[in-house]
């Protein structure tokens, strides 16, 4: 969303020696006055990002409190293992962004697209995992909610437990989604040689936004997983 | 006595071309609804909360014509239950959040900073059309019949009450969207683009106000997000978050909702804070008095703002220790008030007061400000508070505060920056009229109510016993006056807006920053770069309060 306002408005443009890449709009002084107030939009908007899954994470901790025994043992029945390999997958992608990044500011753009295409399908594959974890539950019975059904775990809060790890996944999931989508068009600017080491700033929100939903699993998976 | 225009005019040099203005910058459809340009976004906007805040008066008036007799009359109580629904979530989601910061801020916003546009122009753009996208689901579960949960949309009701709550809830959900990049966009442009001589401790006080309510916007509207969405999952899938029979909790609900909706009164009341820091310079042509400490209570406010939300559930079930320190921490917000109230009077002392339009809305800002800031001291307090609780005083209270305050100043803005925006004087004589009405309106309207619930009469209830009457029948006497306040007001500015008298650039000899260039400004705000050497409203000086370079 937010970066692609880096493009000039009104047509006042004139990059000012920056060899074509990240025009200033006309209401700026300088382009790093520029990036300086995209960071600040960027790093504004991943802190509502984080208080929207702060009130789930909120719901998480109250209901934790009322049923312990109940999410205790309903943690048990998800799959530890696709959860774990899930985990490294996605760190691994927060690395190659990251890489992407360092790639552009050395001016190696193939080899940042290239980091690119790797995160995107290791994000693939999270999602792969995560659906196969899904259907799994599902087979099971243990749906959110009022159709939950699952025989193993009948304790008053289990359902609960399940509402939960839905709601907190499918939320994430949609925001890999988003993720996935924001790196694909960066990496086609990215291509069409929009980034270079005078002008990353598009490219490093973009991996922001990813270390974000990175950061949200890695509090969602023990929370889910381990405890 | 021989008018201007009679006397020959002498000889004079032709005077520079004035600069195309924005509002003559393309005329077609198409250059407003693609424009990038923050004045036209703010009066977009302007235009649209005023259609909402017509539509959410309907209802209220609808509601007050209902309750002049104690049985059943005009409709039935399901339509009762979902005119108050409506009228709230229209007035509180689509009227008043939006009101000042997105079209006033909108527009003077940059223009205070001496900036030529807000930091991200298309993403304010966006934000219009979001908050048109959220206007039109909840307006479309509107017209399929309305939901009949009163806007704070308590569970498990709200989950599974059969009327149309999901559209509403969508809504609520996406105009949130539009609030936190008005938010966004406005904490960046402070940041970034204030013009050279603009300093911290120089900004107009409503810049101050502006971005207080923005840290609000973007670190409250989340969390209202995530609620409603959750709402939304359990009435269409059983999720029971929020659903005692599925072990959830209805208090997680209350806790989640009013860690926005209280902070939302301050989205709703610090701009108005702001115009009033502006106007009551500008009318009484004195500097600022206290300049730091309003600015700072603004933030002041934000803060503490965010620790206040328990005070709606001291009958919820909440534990005795958490009513006391949420009492106490209410109470704070109180005294970050007083410190401006004093502040403002401290700058119409000894001033030269024009007695204008805005000055009577200044002037009907601070008694409801005062009064009814003093009856939300009284529902601080617990003991107090459970005997008040869901009655008529608490709706006359946050009628007071929000209508009443919120109200005066927006008005107050409206008259003050109506010359800014459109370059056009308004009927002076009918705008204190207006006023007049409007002040004793509100009044009429809603002191029988404090009465009302002091004497136990619940709010949103459809028939009431007959001894309410008299005081039923005054505060709806009091509405009407205050619709036709209103009427008058369209009347008159519709007229100054089509036929009134091109007026001067700064028809109030103000010294805000926002006046230092055309009324109405050209596309690009200022012909160069503004340079300001003076704090705003120094009027010691007669100089303008900054030079152009280049």
């Amino acid at each position: 969303m937010a970066e692609t306002t880096v493009q000039a408005e009104h047509g006042h443009s004139a990059a000012t020696g920056q060899a074509g890449r990240g025009e200033l709009a006309h209401h700026f002084s300088s382009i790093e006055r520029q990036s300086e107030a995209l960071k600040l939009g960027m790093w504004l908007f991943l802190s509502t990002e984080i208080l929207l899954f702060a009130g789930l994470f909120c719901g998480y901790s109250v209901y934790r409190f009322e049923f312990p025994l109940a999410f205790q043992e309903a943690s048990r029945h998800i799959n530890l293992t696709l959860g774990t390999i899930n985990t490294v997958v996605l760190i691994t992608s927060s690395f190659t962004v990251a890489l992407a990044i360092h790639f552009v500011k050395i001016d190696k753009q193939k080899l940042a697209v290239f980091c690119l295409a790797l995160t995107i399908l290791m994000a693939l594959g999270f999602l792969g995992i995560k659906s196969v974890e899904y259907l799994e539950k599902f087979r099971e019975g243990a749906y959110p909610g009022k159709y939950y059904r699952f025989e193993e775990v009948r304790i008053p809060g289990a359902a609960m437990y399940f509402t939960l790890y839905f709601l907190m996944t499918g939320l994430h999931a949609l925001h890999i989604i988003i993720g996935m989508t924001v790196l694909a068009i960066l990496a086609v600017k990215t291509w069409r040689g929009a980034y270079g080491s005078d002008y990353y700033t598009g490219l490093e929100m973009g991996g922001l936004y990813w270390h974000l939903v990175d950061l949200i699993w890695i509090f969602l998976y023990p929370l889910l997983y381990l405890i | 006595m021989r008018r201007l225009q009679d006397v020959e005019a002498p000889p004079v040099l032709a005077p520079a071309p004035r600069p195309v203005s924005y509002l003559m910058d393309g005329t077609t459809v198409m250059s407003w609804l693609n424009t990038r340009d923050h004045k036209r976004v703010g009066v977009m906007f302007l235009a649209s909360v005023l259609v909402f805040f017509f539509l959410g008066g309907i209802f209220a008036l609808l509601i007050r014509m209902k309750l002049l007799l104690p049985g059943p009359f005009l409709f039935d109580a399901l339509t009762y239950n979902r005119l108050f629904t409506l009228h709230g979530v229209i007035m509180i989601f689509f009227f008043m959040i939006p009101a000042i910061p997105a079209a006033f801020g909108n527009f003077v916003l940059p223009l205070m900073l001496g900036a030529r546009d807000v930091a991200f122009p298309r993403l304010n753009l966006a934000s219009f059309y979001v908050y048109l996208l959220g206007a039109a689901l909840a307006l479309w579960g509107m017209v399929h019949g309305g939901a009949d949960t009163g806007w704070t949309l308590y569970t498990p009701y709200s989950s599974t009450t059969p009327t149309q709550v999901l559209p509403i809830l969508l809504g609520i959900f996406v105009v949130g969207f539009s609030s936190i990049m008005t938010g966004i966009n406005f904490i960046v442009t402070v940041h970034t683009l204030r013009a050279p001589g603009i300093t911290w401790m120089r900004m107009p006080l409503f810049v101050w106000s502006i971005y207080a309510t923005s840290i609000i916007q973007v670190l409250a509207t989340p969390v209202l997000g995530i609620t409603v969405l959750i709402v939304a999952v359990e009435r269409v899938g059983g999720f029971g978050i929020f659903d005692p029979a599925r072990g959830g909790d209805p208090v997680l609900f209350q806790h989640m909702f009013w860690f926005y909706s209280h902070p939302a009164v301050y989205i709703m009341v610090l701009p108005a804070m702001g115009i009033i820091s502006e106007t009551v310079c500008a009318f009484s042509r004195k500097n600022t008095f206290g300049y730091r400490a309003i600015a700072f209570s603004s933030l002041g406010i934000a803060l503490v703002g965010f620790l206040g939300w328990g005070h709606h559930m001291f009958v919820s079930g909440q534990s005795t220790y958490n009513n006391g320190v949420f009492g106490a921490l209410s109470m704070v917000i109180g005294v970050f008030t007083a410190i401006k109230v004093f502040n403002w009077i401290g700058t119409m002392f000894r001033g030269a007061i024009s007695f204008t339009t805005p000055f009577a809305y200044i002037c009907g800002f601070l008694f409801f400000i005062v009064f009814g800031g003093m009856t939300g001291i009284a529902l601080a307090t617990v003991g107090l508070d459970v005997h008040w609780h869901d009655t008529y005083f608490i709706v006359a209270h946050f009628h007071f505060v929000m209508v009443g305050a919120v109200i005066m100043a927006f008005l107050a803005g409206l008259h003050y920056w109506f010359p800014k925006m459109f370059g056009r004087k308004y009927s002076e004589g009918w705008g204190l009229v207006a006023a007049a009405l409007i002040i004793l309106g509100f009044n009429a309207t809603f002191i029988p109510q404090f009465l009302l619930g002091n004497q136990g009469m619940p709010r949103r209830y459809y028939q009431y016993p007959a001894q309410y009457q008299a005081l039923n029948v005054a505060s709806t006497t009091g509405a009407t006056l205050l619709a036709f306040g209103f009427v008058i007001i369209f009347i008159y500015l519709a007229i100054a807006l089509i036929w009134g008298k091109p007026c001067e650039d700064n028809p109030w000899g103000s010294k805000g920053f926002e006046w230092l260039t055309a009324s109405p400004p050209p596309t690009s705000n200022f012909e160069g770069t503004p340079v300001y050497t003076q704090a705003p409203h120094d009027y010691r000086s007669h100089e303008p309060s900054g030079v152009y370079r280049g």
